[in-house]
């Protein structure tokens, strides 16, 4: 006997978002962020952003796009400021990538930070609660 | 009430991260006490080829961790059929994984489900929640 | 339940296409998007695999056909959604599985 659907009150539908991919190497960054206006415009709730693989390189700061262009970071931080999104970065996945915040800097000993404003860092444990708390889940990556 | 979490695992080892990482999710996500299962499709059945020596390529053999998810509580490991008949393999090419059943005075159990494609759509649709790697 | 499959590769280069519809279930969706719409042009490699996928409604992203300039070209009978429409699509399934 399957699980009834889950949808929250209101039609609104709470939408977690997994992305796999780095800003421009793929697809996965863009689409993601035209997929969250959709849903925002509609009205549903953007319940989280987890940035895992190298999705956690999406929260650079030092990024230089050129001007003619999308800012990937930009638009990520935009939203994240219009809408109070929670974007997350996988704390694996960004050691390895040495993506670090001023707390790892600190604890690591690492002479500099990277991390934009507008993305926090967390365990993996954020991604499961998405899942859990979501009523949908939806994956951008390669 | 406990959602069903199924991990799709569709990409072989080594060449790129995704199967590593994508098992690091399974072992932080037995914590949440979910209703967990793996299925491994296409190259993905490569995963769990035994013999894996990784020395010559310098890269962490991650393959014994796969022996581990039975005390993650990870009971449920869905290999499609068709798969490994595509890649020339059988259930014994891969590792035998097992599970221990505390209900039943620690007897040991497969966690292997060899299933057919038509099986194994029927179990993806089931799921509550999909990661994809 | 009812499943909605993201399919984001294209189906001459890779089988991932053929892996989600032999996995897809009757009344289930699959949404074409990224490299993946390449799929829906008319009269390839690929459309007697979708025709004959019974049960199985496939729709692909508008924007990416756009920006591959083959928004022209798409075979009958493949439904074209915009972001929204692929915000609805999710929001009407019971869960989304991306084939990556």
């Amino acid at each position: 006997m399957h699980q009834p659907t889950f949808v929250s009150k209101g039609g609104i539908v709470k939408i977690a978002l997994q992305i796999n991919e780095g800003p421009y190497q793929h697809q996965a960054a863009d689409s993601a962020i035209q997929f969250t206006k959709a849903a925002l415009a509609k009205g549903h709730e953007i319940f989280r952003v987890f940035f895992y693989h190298d999705g956690v390189n999406n929260a650079t700061r030092l990024a230089i796009p050129p001007q003619d262009d999308r800012n990937i970071t930009a638009e990520w931080v935009a939203l994240q400021k219009e809408h109070n999104l929670d974007l997350v970065v996988c704390i694996a996945a960004a050691q390895r990538r040495g993506l670090i915040d001023e707390d790892e800097m600190k604890r690591q000993g690492k002479d500099a930070n990277n991390i934009s404003e507008g993305f926090r860092i967390s365990g993996l444990g954020q991604l499961i609660e998405a899942g859990i708390e979501a009523d949908r889940l939806v994956v951008f990556g390669a | 009430m406990a959602k069903k979490f199924m991990y799709v695992n569709r990409k072989p080892p080594y060449g790129t991260i995704y199967a590593l990482e994508s098992l690091e999710v399974v072992l932080i996500g037995a914590a949440f006490d979910q209703d967990v299962s793996l299925a491994f499709i296409g190259d993905g059945v490569y995963q769990l080829t035994k013999g894996q020596d990784t020395k010559a390529i310098g890269q962490k053999n991650f393959s014994p961790v796969y022996s581990a998810l039975g005390d993650y509580e990870v009971t449920k490991i869905y290999i499609e059929k068709e798969s490994l008949e595509e890649r020339g393999l059988t259930l014994d090419d891969l590792q035998h994984l097992v599970w221990e059943d505390e209900d039943e005075d620690y007897a040991e159990k497969d966690s292997i489900r060899l299933v057919s494609r038509a099986e194994l759509a029927d179990v993806l649709d089931d799921q509550d929640v999909l990661l994809s790697f | 339940m009812a499943m909605l499959h993201t399919v984001n590769e294209s189906p001459f280069e890779t089988k991932t296409l053929e892996s989600c519809i032999g996995l897809a279930k009757s009344g289930s969706t699959v949404l074409l998007i990224e490299d993946g719409v390449y799929a829906a042009t008319a009269n390839n490699s690929v459309a007697d695999m979708i025709k004959n996928a019974s049960g199985i409604n496939f729709c692909v992203l508008g924007p990416d056909a756009q920006a591959r300039g083959i928004e022209g070209k798409l075979a009958d009978g493949i439904k074209v959604v915009d972001y929204a429409g692929f915000v609805d699509l999710v929001t009407e399934h019971d869960s989304v599985q991306a084939w990556l």
